[in-house]
């Protein structure tokens, strides 16, 4: 599968209280987070971007809170992907647990520039860069996280769990 | 090849006899938490799933604490909702608004949660308890509902970072100061994915508030776990918590082997360490206090689940005994838990905040998260005794917040300014 769209760029340690401010934790719901999607890195985000762009950010994605209605909020906000150097360890297990694709790579961060187009492969994670004809790659997830991402996320994986366990 | 106490207790949780770091294991939870907040979600997600049973009651801990008591009709319906699933699935640890506080102190001073066991909670500063020699890890809500569901979580089992600590502690210096310090060396993302592992003899000194704080802030390093040895000063403290007293529960003490593998080790003599300041906009903008701007504050807050121990009340206390709040200052004294809260009472603590000018708050994670009970305003600026001054953290995007220990927190009350408890 391929996830193609436009690159919006931020940079280093993009903590979750600017992808989803605190202001907003009530909500939960994907229509509700959506609307306030990265609201205190970048205000006109939402107004911006469009369904299946692409943010490229810099090392440590998603530090601080815990709160998983960050990864929740991007995700609702239809971007596709989330691309980084490196991610903080409970966005990391959060993404992956709502099956949202996040991809590992700092040659992609060094070289991308908001506007760019990238196509990115789930499978093998080669993202390429339409517009300026280059491709990077990304770090492999390991197999359970894979497993997990492939039954996209952690519901699909305990149904099988307990389906298995009667 | 010797095992890290976190490897330890992670092994003795999937019925191995040895773990290795970057191992997926499945761990059997002996705590799953959550607040209002990640239950919330933890709720939708379980119900989405279809299940209908908590794999033990006895197992999970709800505190609302983030948005109590309620700020307004919304929050009251979460904590609606939260109140009634806990009483559907006969929760052993659902602890009311009024007898409970912040969610991390709360499990602490109860014994939900003992030496050698693992927690995980919905919340990123789940890592506090790991002062007590635990597992103690933050996650997300979907990890919530799959431990109510399962009794189990997934876990990459951590590589160490050992942290030996040698030293005295300088006056008006704790442990808040000393992990501020490891942050700014090590930087924000320096132990990300790791267990920081604090050893050494400089340990001996740090009260329980002063390890508790330092679990606490870990995880503003990146760490999954931030864990201390079981020590006399830990017994003492587990042994005098409600549930220790009741069930004599049974706990494991686990200690790292003397050839157990760190992929880091850094030593800190804390006798060199002063108060340390974490200036806007990170936990890692860390200044010796000396070198920080002594700016004009609109604002401080001292308590909440990083520094609301009863030590951090007797050092802020120690403070404003005698002394008045500045004219331009607005205090908000918060501690930890209800039970803290009665102590402080009994000790006096309270009326010295009273007629310093503080407000002396029930338990709430309220103006810590920008959520109520003390939010900034446009530009304000504020001394904080929490962990995060993220843009927006507190209050409007444009406030500041400054990070210290209680005891500069109070001495900046008192003088209107960022200031060291010297100059009092």
């Amino acid at each position: 599968m391929l996830l193609k769209g436009k690159v919006w760029k931020y940079g280093e340690n993009i903590n979750t209280d600017v992808i989803l401010p605190g202001r907003w934790c009530h909500l939960y719901l994907e229509e509700d987070l959506a609307k306030h999607c990265l609201e205190d890195l970048d205000p006109d985000f939402v107004k911006k971007a469009s369904p299946g762009d692409i943010i490229v950010a810099g090392k440590n994605f998603g530090c601080g809170s815990s709160r998983e209605i960050a990864p929740l909020a991007i995700k609702a906000a239809k971007v596709s992907c989330v691309i980084a150097p490196s991610f903080a360890r409970i966005f990391y297990r959060n993404a992956i647990n709502l099956g949202f694709p996040i991809f590992e790579s700092d040659e992609c961060y060094q070289k991308a520039e908001t506007g760019d187009i990238l196509e990115v492969d789930i499978a093998t994670g080669v993202i390429a860069n339409l517009t300026k004809n280059q491709k990077y790659s990304s770090t492999p997830f390991p197999e359970f996280m894979r497993m997990i991402i492939q039954k996209g996320g952690l519901k699909g994986y305990v149904l099988e769990r307990m389906k298995n366990k009667t | 090849m010797g095992m890290t106490i976190t490897e330890k207790i992670l092994a003795s949780h999937c019925g191995k006899s040895k773990v290795t770091p970057g191992e997926i294991i499945n761990a059997k939870v002996d705590l799953a938490m959550a607040n209002e907040l990640s239950a919330q979600l933890a709720i939708k997600e379980f119900d989405d799933w279809g299940m209908s049973k908590i794999f033990d009651s006895n197992k999970v801990a709800l505190i609302p604490d983030h948005f109590t008591p309620n700020k307004d009709i919304t929050s009251a319906n979460i904590a609606k909702k939260v109140r009634e699933f806990a009483w559907k699935h006969n929760i052993k640890f659902y602890i009311e608004q009024g007898r409970a506080g912040i969610e991390h102190a709360v499990m602490a001073e109860r014994g939900m949660i003992l030496p050698g066991e693992v927690l995980i909670g919905g919340d990123s500063h789940s890592t506090t308890c790991g002062a007590m020699g635990c597992f103690a890890a933050g996650v997300g809500s979907s990890d919530i509902a799959y431990a109510w569901a399962v009794g189990e979580i997934w876990l990459k089992v951590p590589s160490s970072m050992k942290i030996i600590l040698k030293g005295k502690l300088k006056n008006w210096v704790s442990g808040k100061d000393i992990i501020l310090h490891i942050i700014k060396e090590i930087s924000v993302d320096g132990a990300t994915y790791m267990a920081m592992e604090f050893t050494g003899s400089g340990v001996s000194q740090l009260n329980m508030a002063d390890r508790f704080t330092m679990s606490n802030m870990s995880t503003e390093a990146g760490a999954k776990n931030g864990i201390f040895s079981v020590d006399d000063e830990t017994l003492q403290y587990v042994r005098n918590t409600e549930r220790y007293k009741l069930e004599k529960p049974e706990f494991k003490i686990y200690e790292s082997d003397f050839d157990a593998k760190y992929e880091i080790e850094k030593e800190y003599d804390m006798s060199v360490i002063e108060p340390q300041v974490a200036c806007p906009f990170s936990p890692g903008n860390v200044k010796p206090l000396s070198d920080v701007e002594k700016l004009p504050i609109d604002a401080v807050i001292i308590g909440t689940c990083t520094n609301g121990w009863i030590e951090d009340m007797r050092r802020a206390a120690a403070i404003f005994k005698g002394r008045k709040v500045h004219p331009k200052v607005r205090v908000i004294v918060i501690p930890g838990s209800t039970l803290i809260q009665k102590q402080a009472i009994q000790e006096g603590l309270a009326e010295i905040f009273i007629e310093s000018g503080c407000v002396f708050s029930t338990s709430t994670c309220g103006p810590c998260i920008g959520g109520h009970m003390g939010v900034l305003a446009e530009k304000e600026r504020c001394v904080s005794t929490t962990n995060r001054n993220f843009v927006g953290r507190m209050g409007h995007p444009s406030s500041e917040v400054y990070l210290a220990n209680p005891a500069v927190a109070a001495a900046s009350a008192i003088l209107g300014r960022i200031a060291s408890p010297e100059e009092l």
